[in-house]
């Protein structure tokens, strides 16, 4: 039986060992935000500063616009911190949100072989479009439903192009996120839109380089929501709204001028006050 | 080329470096999926010997489901434990989405089939060699399971260590339940899945090494044991 007592006793610290959880953080709120933020390390950058002069950790779970919204309609999240206007607004219009505040921007460029066999190489995000598909060079779409996937799909309505008609072998819809869609326009060569600060920080690049950057349209702003209280009786509206209150404000914006890879600023800030 | 040289020498150079990030990451991945294989075990080891010994209506049926539960892919079972944690979910109360708990959960789920189906084999083999020795002591079923169970401890340590194996390994239920939330929820496999995202590919191959580096010692250590204890308590 003592043995018995004995391998009893080793599971039981095993769990007591499993169960040990490390204290984390009590005061915190979750932000849904996008893979563009998280994976061009901005939030690494911001975050530290603004839970040194808060004491509220920031958690961040990163995916599309489209999921983070859905995510925060679902009551999961306190605050989003995303870009796609249109879709923001509809959040705030369906009454999840309680008031869109524009923080910074950056731009989107497109990215693509440095060969450039479709000769999409200029200014002009549209003309670069048609282009691509007049050559029916690959294309990689994230196909997400995020933010750089409904700008992509805006430009390409501009661009004249019916996708629906269009679509071939030569237009890949990948369904994921930006890092992973980049991965694959590079093994394929292939043309890809995609924001500048994922890109600037990518770094398993290939054969690939920006094709068409520096038109207006391509002008990519990023907005902040407190997820409303109203419907989400748990949302953190206090801390929520401080974290907002010092992204928009002089030192949050500051900070985020600061951010820079390889001496390239990656977002502008730009909020009103 | 030298795609695999590269992480090699990373791999070691973040070991060798303690790197104190990357020690909260393999914790916490330890700390998870051992409390979720744990958790299986307890739930997951008498339903396996019930299944072997029982003789119940549905009996087969129920076999053939947690076989078939074996192989059930983590990003459903993420989903549906996202769905019941969600605020808008029936558990949503208690706010534990994007917990450790709740990637415990979602393991737990994913490895308890493992464990029981197992489980019922080892019990199962058992039961034919013990069934009229059993019987002659007068020894119900339920009690027969429960010896059968002690008697099969050693056998049994390979059932635990095949759900650790499957815990530790995936991605798709934390990355949906967790969040990859940077030090709260980020464990090995979400944090090779982001180094894959951002293209840092030696990185990600790199914590690939360490993982299975992990896993292989952690199978080792237990199979030195299970000598051990065998030769002890055996």
């Amino acid at each position: 039986m003592m043995s018995r007592r004995l391998f009893c006793t080793a599971i039981a610290a095993l769990g007591l060992l499993a169960s040990t959880a490390s204290h984390a953080q009590e005061r915190f709120i979750t932000v849904a935000s996008t893979t563009s933020t998280e994976q061009s390390g901005l939030f690494k950058h911001l975050l530290p500063a603004f839970e040194k002069a808060s004491g509220i950790q920031v958690r961040v779970v990163a995916l599309g616009t489209g999921q983070a919204l859905d995510m925060a309609r679902r009551g999961d999240a306190d605050v989003v911190f995303v870009h796609d206007k249109a879709a923001e607004e509809k959040f705030v219009a369906e009454g999840y949100g309680v008031k869109r505040q524009e923080v910074m921007y950056n731009d989107f460029v497109v990215i693509g072989p440095k060969a450039d066999p479709a000769k999409a190489a200029g200014k002009d995000i549209l003309e670069g479009l048609r282009r691509v598909e007049a050559a029916k060079a690959p294309f990689v779409s994230r196909g997400d439903k995020s933010g750089t996937h409904a700008a992509e799909l805006r430009y390409w309505k501009a661009a004249g192009v019916d996708l629906d008609k269009a679509k071939g072998p030569w237009y890949r819809d990948t369904g994921s996120g930006m890092g992973p869609a980049l991965n694959t326009a590079a093994s394929m060569n292939a043309y890809i839109l995609a924001d500048r600060g994922t890109w600037l920080s990518f770094k398993n690049r290939g054969e690939l380089g920006i094709v068409v950057e520096g038109d207006n349209k391509l002008f990519n702003q990023y907005g902040v929501i407190l997820v409303n209280p109203a419907k989400h009786p748990h949302v953190k509206q206090a801390d929520g709204q401080k974290f907002i209150d010092w992204v928009v404000s002089a030192d949050g914006q500051k900070a985020i001028a600061d951010y820079r890879i390889g001496g390239e600023q990656l977002f502008f800030p730009n909020a009103k006050r | 080329m030298n795609d695999f040289n590269d992480p090699l020498v990373t791999a070691w150079q973040l070991v060798a470096g303690a790197d104190a990030r990357l020690a909260d990451i393999v914790l916490l991945s330890l700390r998870v999926s051992i409390t979720a294989t744990l958790i299986a075990c307890v739930a997951g080891m008498p339903i396996g010997a019930l299944l072997a010994v029982g003789r119940f209506p549905g009996r087969r049926v129920l076999i053939v489901l947690f076989n078939g539960l074996m192989g059930l892919p983590p990003v459903v079972v993420g989903l549906l434990v996202y769905l019941l944690l969600s605020r808008a979910g029936p558990l949503g109360q208690f706010g534990l989405l994007f917990s450790p708990t709740a990637m415990v959960i979602a393991q737990a789920v994913l490895v308890t089939p493992i464990v029981a189906a197992l489980t019922r084999q080892v019990i199962a083999d058992e039961w034919t060699e013990y069934r009229e020795q059993l019987r002659s002591l007068g020894a119900s079923r339920s009690r027969a399971a429960a010896t059968l169970l002690w008697d099969g401890r050693f056998s049994l340590s390979t059932a635990a260590l095949a759900g650790f194996g499957r815990a530790i390994a995936e991605v798709g239920a934390v990355m949906i339940v967790g969040g990859n939330i940077d030090g709260v929820t980020r464990v090995m496999t979400t944090t090779i899945a982001l180094e894959t995202s951002k293209g840092d590919l030696p990185l990600a191959l790199a914590l690939g090494v360490i993982l299975i580096a992990l896993v292989l010692s952690i199978n080792a250590v237990a199979y030195a044991l299970r000598g051990w204890a065998e030769r002890h308590w055996g």
